[in-house]
């Protein structure tokens, strides 16, 4: 049984990347392209030459953390949708230290990273608390809280950072995790030392959920609440904690976009999308800190190499954004996709 | 403050027709049990359609064309919604995931087929609908040039639909059912209601009002297709639904109030009694009253009982 189920954790998302890849080669046939050219291209666009794999390594990294950021809320049972939010606010909040602050490198820095997770964490523990506390939903409250991220985070932007401007100074240099090394070796892409840190996330995670009582409580919580609460736990306390720490992951994807990428903060129209990606990664790791990297890695690939089909093939970029959709289907329908290799199984025995 | 009014109200009705349509969508489908977090994307997908119907035959077919746009808008919804039912009630997948897959698909097929069909990342703009004076009702004295002077028909329609709501939800024997498959869907199986089937009625009609939300939305206020048409306004309309506790004139009553909050935040400099109101307040208003209503500081919202669980026949 347990192998078994092992078994199905690995295939059912090998199964439904291979899936959507499928369908989208349909979806170009029927457009009038070539699929071949099509893949080819965004292959070149995410492996061409040093310049698009630094860019795609840059793309991942925020991924990782977001993705790690829905899988470790999951892990306690709960849907941490508000990644988007706590981006913006951990976006928001290391610009801010990095920009507001004169201090040597080595402290600098560390405190830019930590202002983003902290912000990031803060945004999650009033869905944890409201769940912890009132059994509010936390669905709909993270929902709520990633607009009023945005709007608060643009209105600080436009009459605290600045004055009426679309965009914040850069950070000071003591403050940036832009690496001339990583960029030079990658013919001048915006490839940062930030990966490191989303990969050391991925290991703390890991570590946390295996290896420590906190983890052990936190992952039972989200196995069965009533036996965790009959054991002794401290339900609300666990639920407060889990959504702290997925909220200061994705406040460190925040940190990499505001220290890495960019080195400033922009006015957004909208979402950057990474918090709603990271559903996607999460769901596609199996909310396993390792299966988070490949997948964070895979979506990093897909959206970089996108780039390059308009132009390689005359495909619309957005055919990568209706595969990553079908894949989250193809996954998230599981049920019926286990069913059927079940089936296959058998009949093939 | 006669004259306040009469340019307040038909903007705050202006702003939200889209969201209470949307919202109406949102009730049927929780209601019956499936949590819809696509109201997004059926926004997205009702805009897209609604622009793309209305470029391709506003010349042949004239002023009537938004409103025929309007309503092919709210098929295709309705069969865009097909894909959230099937993975929600037959293949029993979360449907917060799905939710979140159908707002991305929207806005994926909605942009790549512009591309390919315009050549370009956003449509030309159209001629949506435009501002009229109610037949009759505008004459009547005081009332009659605040609500019907120079208002869009379709707010009124929104109106109606969703007094047509509440009289299917709480009047007849499918929104009896509706609703019981909702709150119990074991009870409603023992009883010989096939869960599956109101379910999958429920979800299609939320596609339906949700295209109609998003084509009423593109026509009236955007005028064109893009990425950037619909942000936000399903999710809005999301907050409308729990604020409005689940009951189609609660959501109703709420998506007007966000209107409201929607249009001053826009025009709210011109209102003598609300111009020291920064405007990050109103645009966040919603949110936090949403969080407020939730927390049970604004009166307790209880979401439908079995909303979010898939039913497998036989299990407990």
């Amino acid at each position: 049984m347990t192998s078994n189920n092992k078994f199905m954790t690995f295939m059912i998302p090998v199964f439904s990347v291979f899936l959507g890849l499928f369908v989208g080669a349909i979806i170009m046939i029927i457009s009038g392209y070539n699929p071949i050219e099509g893949y080819a291209a965004l292959w070149r666009g995410a492996f061409g030459d040093a310049y698009t794999i630094g860019e795609t390594i840059r793309r991942t990294t925020p991924l990782i953390l977001t993705g790690l950021a829905i899988a470790f809320a999951f892990r306690t049972g709960l849907f941490n949708i508000g990644a988007e939010g706590q981006v913006i606010v951990g976006w928001l909040a290391s610009v801010w230290v990095g920009i507001a602050i004169d201090a040597p490198f080595i402290i600098h820095l560390p405190l830019a990273i930590l202002a983003g997770a902290i912000a990031g964490g803060l945004w999650g523990f009033v869905p944890g608390l409201l769940k912890a506390k009132l059994g509010v939903h936390e669905v709909i409250v993270t929902i709520m809280m990633n607009y009023i991220a945005l709007h608060v985070s643009n209105n600080i932007i436009r009459s605290v950072l600045t004055d009426h401007a679309t965009k914040t100074e850069n950070i000071a240099d003591t403050a940036s995790l832009a690496s001339d090394f990583l960029s030079n070796m990658t013919l001048n892409s915006r490839l940062h030392y930030g990966i490191l840190i989303a990969l050391f996330a991925a290991v703390i995670m890991w570590f946390i959920i295996q290896r420590t009582t906190i983890g052990y409580e936190l992952k039972a919580v989200g196995f069965n609440k009533h036996a965790s609460k009959y054991a002794g736990m401290k339900v609300g306390k666990n639920i407060i904690l889990s959504m702290v720490i997925a909220g200061g992951f994705a406040g460190l994807a925040g940190a990499m976009e505001g220290l890495g990428t960019f080195g400033n903060i922009h006015v957004m129209s909208g979402f950057t999308n990474l918090g709603f990606d990271g559903i996607a990664v999460a769901l596609l790791g199996a909310n396993n800190p390792f299966g988070v990297v490949m997948a964070a890695f895979l979506f990093g690939t897909l959206k970089e190499g996108a780039n390059e089909m308009p132009t390689g093939a005359g495909v619309p970029t957005e055919l990568v954004d209706i595969i990553i959709a079908l894949i989250i289907f193809f996954v998230a329908s599981s049920y019926i996709i286990r069913w059927a290799l079940l089936r296959f199984k058998k009949e093939g025995k | 403050m006669i004259d306040l009014l009469q340019s307040l109200i038909p903007t705050v009705l202006f702003f939200s027709a889209p969201l209470i349509l949307t919202a109406l969508g949102g009730v049927f489908s929780e209601r019956s049990g499936v949590i819809n977090i696509g109201l997004e994307g059926l926004m997205v997908m009702g805009a897209f359609v609604g622009i793309v119907f209305t470029l391709t035959f506003q010349d042949s077919l004239g002023s009537i064309t938004p409103w025929i746009a309007v309503g092919v808008a709210g098929i295709v919804g309705g069969i865009f919604a097909i894909i959230h039912a099937v993975a929600s009630v037959s293949f029993k997948a979360d449907q917060t995931v799905s939710g979140v897959a159908i707002n991305m698909l929207a806005l994926g097929v909605g942009v790549y087929l512009t591309k390919q069909w315009y050549g370009k990342g956003q449509t030309d703009m159209v001629d949506g609908f435009f501002r009229t004076d109610i037949p009759i009702l505008h004459k009547i004295p005081v009332i009659g040039p605040i609500f019907f002077e120079g208002v869009y028909a379709t707010s009124y329609v929104a109106i109606i639909i969703a007094v047509v709501a509440w009289y299917v939800l709480y009047k007849t024997a499918f929104g009896l059912r509706l609703r019981a498959v909702g709150e119990h869907p074991m009870a409603a199986d023992t009883n010989g209601i096939s869960v599956s089937k109101i379910r999958y009625t429920a979800v299609i009609l939320s596609g339906v009002l949700g295209g109609l939300g998003g084509s009423v939305f593109a026509l009236t206020i955007v005028s064109n297709f893009s990425h950037s048409t619909i942000v936000g306004q399903g999710f809005m309309a999301l907050a409308a639904v729990i604020f409005g506790k689940w009951h189609p004139l609660g959501a109703m009553g709420a998506a007007i109030f966000f209107g409201f909050a929607q249009s001053l935040s826009i025009s709210g400099s011109s209102i003598p009694f609300l111009d020291g109101i920064p405007q990050i307040y109103l645009l966040i208003a919603p949110y936090v009253l949403t969080i407020l209503a939730l927390a049970g500081l604004i009166g307790r919202a209880d979401a439908p009982a079995a909303n979010g669980q898939p039913y497998i026949k036989g299990s407990r």
